[in-house]
Order: structure tokens, then sequence, then C-alpha cells
């Protein structure tokens, strides 16, 4: 007991130490490298909490994939004065107090929660077990709030479209990202060769025990990504043309199978995105896989970035 | 039967705390990069190492400690990688300093 709350109490007082320290330090690559470190500090605060899905969701996305995300940009800014002017004082002040007051309301809501405090889980939880889905954050996810679930898949293409939106118009067409570098060291050709294969296995296996136990798509098609992007830069692997179909039908699966399941709920349940009941549970591994393939195909096509190379004719 | 297995855990996670200890005192302390990352390696191959071997009496099946070893063997993996390609620019740069 004595020993669990010193633990905790690590834990907190190195987040606060971590994020003061990410906000004053005037490197960009080291306010990175910080960001990173408090993501897996702050998934460790998820699993004290007994939040696993959470956790696996923050060293994934929060701390992974958004770390190279932004160190990605950090090398593409770096030979672009325009892009390195700083917020002026006041800028500083007003996000500061903005966060804070984020912070604050935050704190105010956790220690001191109405009494007795406002909570749809027990309503929710007495359905959950029609979905067949043993996991209650999967089912939630896919029962209770499948709009929402659907929409942020969503947004992972629109920030594609976004970073794509940063084509040259001369480079349209063409494979994202700079060049395959001309010689690969040794050692990341090897991790390549002999990671792949292993994390592919590791990135489904994580989606498929998602149903039951901690994971799920988004923390599946990550790990997928991630091996996608090792590939490209070991060279083994080009990405493929942004105009191209293939990439375009990955990309558009995801989406389009929930589309499709919610427009069938019309005939079959009664409902948009309403399951036929007996056939939630393969219903949703069906969309769950479908959108894992499309989360993966956009995250791997978000750290690689935008064309920067002519298209070959 | 269960205190000695609690024994052994105790222990190899105690060496395994004492290699990243010596890890980190080695990152911070070393002259230069090379020997720095050398401390760093060994934290993550020993350190990790040990502390595994010590969890694995206390896990529920064979899967779960195959899992843990796997987790030990992919840290090696990624952190041999990393430090090759590391010093790989290193050597490039001369010198290491």
């Amino acid at each position: 007991m004595i020993l669990a709350l010193l633990f905790d109490t690590l834990l907190a007082v190195a987040m606060i130490v971590v994020a003061v320290w990410m906000i004053s330090v005037k490197n960009a690559f080291a306010a990175i490298i910080d960001f990173m470190v408090f993501g897996l500090l702050l998934a460790l605060a998820w699993l004290r909490i007994e939040a696993p899905d959470v956790g696996l969701t923050e060293i994934a996305i929060g701390s992974g994939a958004t770390g190279v995300i932004l160190l990605r940009a950090r090398g593409l800014a770096r030979d672009r004065d325009e892009m390195s002017a700083t917020p002026s004082i006041g800028f500083k002040i007003l996000v500061g107090a903005l966060c804070g007051g984020v912070t604050l309301g935050l704190a105010a809501l956790v220690l001191m929660p109405p009494d007795p405090a406002p909570t749809l889980a027990y309503a929710a939880a007495e359905n959950l077990h029609l979905t067949g889905v043993g996991n209650p954050i999967t089912a939630v996810l896919m029962a209770y709030r499948a709009f929402d679930t659907f929409l942020e898949t969503v947004v992972v293409l629109l920030a594609l479209l976004g970073v794509w939106s940063l084509t040259p118009d001369r480079f349209w067409g063409g494979r994202p990202g700079p060049a395959p570098a001309a010689s690969v060291p040794a050692p990341l050709t090897f991790l390549a060769q002999w990671l792949v294969p292993l994390g592919v296995l590791i990135g489904i296996y994580i989606f498929w025990i998602g149903a039951d136990e901690p994971g799920g798509k988004f923390q599946g098609a990550t790990i997928l990504a991630a091996m996608w992007v090792l590939l490209m830069m070991a060279g083994l692997t080009d990405a493929p043309p942004v105009t191209s179909r293939r990439l375009r039908a990955a990309l558009l699966v995801g989406p389009a199978v929930f589309m499709a399941v919610g427009i069938a709920g019309f005939w079959l349940a009664g409902d948009f995105l309403a399951y036929p009941p007996d056939f939630a549970k393969p219903v949703i591994i069906v969309i769950e896989a479908a959108m894992l393939i499309s989360v993966a195909a956009a995250l791997g096509m978000l750290l690689a970035g935008p064309p920067m190379r002519e298209s070959e004719p | 039967m269960s205190l000695i297995l609690d024994l052994f855990t105790i222990v190899c996670v105690a060496i395994g705390l004492i290699f990243f200890a010596a890890g980190t005192t080695g990152l911070l302390r070393f002259p230069d990069a090379l020997t720095r990352l050398h401390a760093l390696t060994k934290a993550d191959n020993l350190g990790l190492g040990f502390v595994v071997l010590g969890l694995l009496p206390q896990t529920g099946s064979l899967f779960d400690a195959l899992k843990l070893v796997l987790v030990w063997m992919l840290v090696q993996f990624a952190g041999a990688t990393g430090a090759q390609l590391v010093a790989m620019v290193l050597r490039k740069e001369g010198g290491g300093k």
C-alpha cells in the first residue's frame, strides 16, 4: 500500500518535471524527445488507474506515432526560415492560461466530484453482453459510440489530406517522402528484414485480442504502420504513388465498410449503425478489420509525408 | 515453494535494477558518446534480462512467460540496432566526442 503510494507520487512528480522541461527547453529535438518520454509516463499513469486500453493507445498513437510525426515535421521545417518563427510572449501567456484553466477544471472534477457521481456505466454494462464482444472498451466504442469511432477514422484520413495538400504541384502524383537513400546502413536492413514479419504478427495479434482483452484496431494499426515505415526507411520497399488505386482503396475500405454496415442497419436492425441481433460480434470484427487496414495505411502515409520527388512517367 | 520463487524474483529483479542503475550512471558519467552508448545497451540487455528472468515465475501461464521473453528480445533488437546506427553516425563525423 505504502509502496504503491510512493510509486504513484514519484510518477506524478516525474510527469510534472518532464512536462515543465518540455515547454521550457529551447531545442526542438529535445522537446520532442521529452514529449515522447512524457507519453510513456502518461501510459504508466493510465495503467495505474486500471485503464490499459487508454495506456496502449497513448503509447502507440500519443507517444510513438505523434512523436515520429513531430520529428519528421522538424526535419522538414529546419531549412525554412518562416517556419521557425517563435510565438510572442502574449500568445504564450494566453496558451498557458487556457491550459491552466483546463487543468484546474479537470482537477476540480476529479478531486470534488458531485455525490453520487453521474454515471451511465451500469446502464451501459447491462446490455453489453448482447454484442458478444468481451472487452467492454471495444464493445462501447463499437456499439454505443460507433458513430464517433467511424468519425475518428475519417479524421485520420482528413489529416492525411492535409499532409498531401502540402505537395508542390510538380510532385503531385509522385511517391511520398524523399527518394530512398542510396546506401542503407546494414544494421537497419537487418532490423527491417527480421522485425517486420514479427511486427506484423504482433500488430494483428493486438488487433485480434482487442475483442476480449486490452488492444484494438488503432493500436494494432500503429504497429503495422510502423513496420511499413521501417521497410520504406530500409529501402526494401518504396511508398506507393499518392494516385495509386490500391493505396486509395486501402485508405477508404474502413470508412466504406463502416458506412455500408451503418446504412444496412436501417434494413437489418431498424436504425443507422444498428447491428442485427446475434450477428453483432462478426459484424463488429469485419468493421474493425477493414478499419485496421485503413488506419494502418493512413498512419504509414502520414509518416511518409507529402511527395517530394518527380513522379515517374 | 512459492517462498523460494518469490525470493528468486526479488533477487533477480534487484540484480536487474543494479544493472539499470549502473547503465544510467555510465550514461551520465562516461567521457564520450561511444562509451555512453555501451553503458546504455548493457542496461537494456542485462538489466531488462534479469528483470524478465525474475518475473517469469510470477506469470500465470507459459504463454505469458513467452510474451515477456519476446518483449526482452525485441528491446534488445531495437537497442542494438539503434546503438549501431548512432555509432555509425558518430564514426562518420569522427571522434564521437
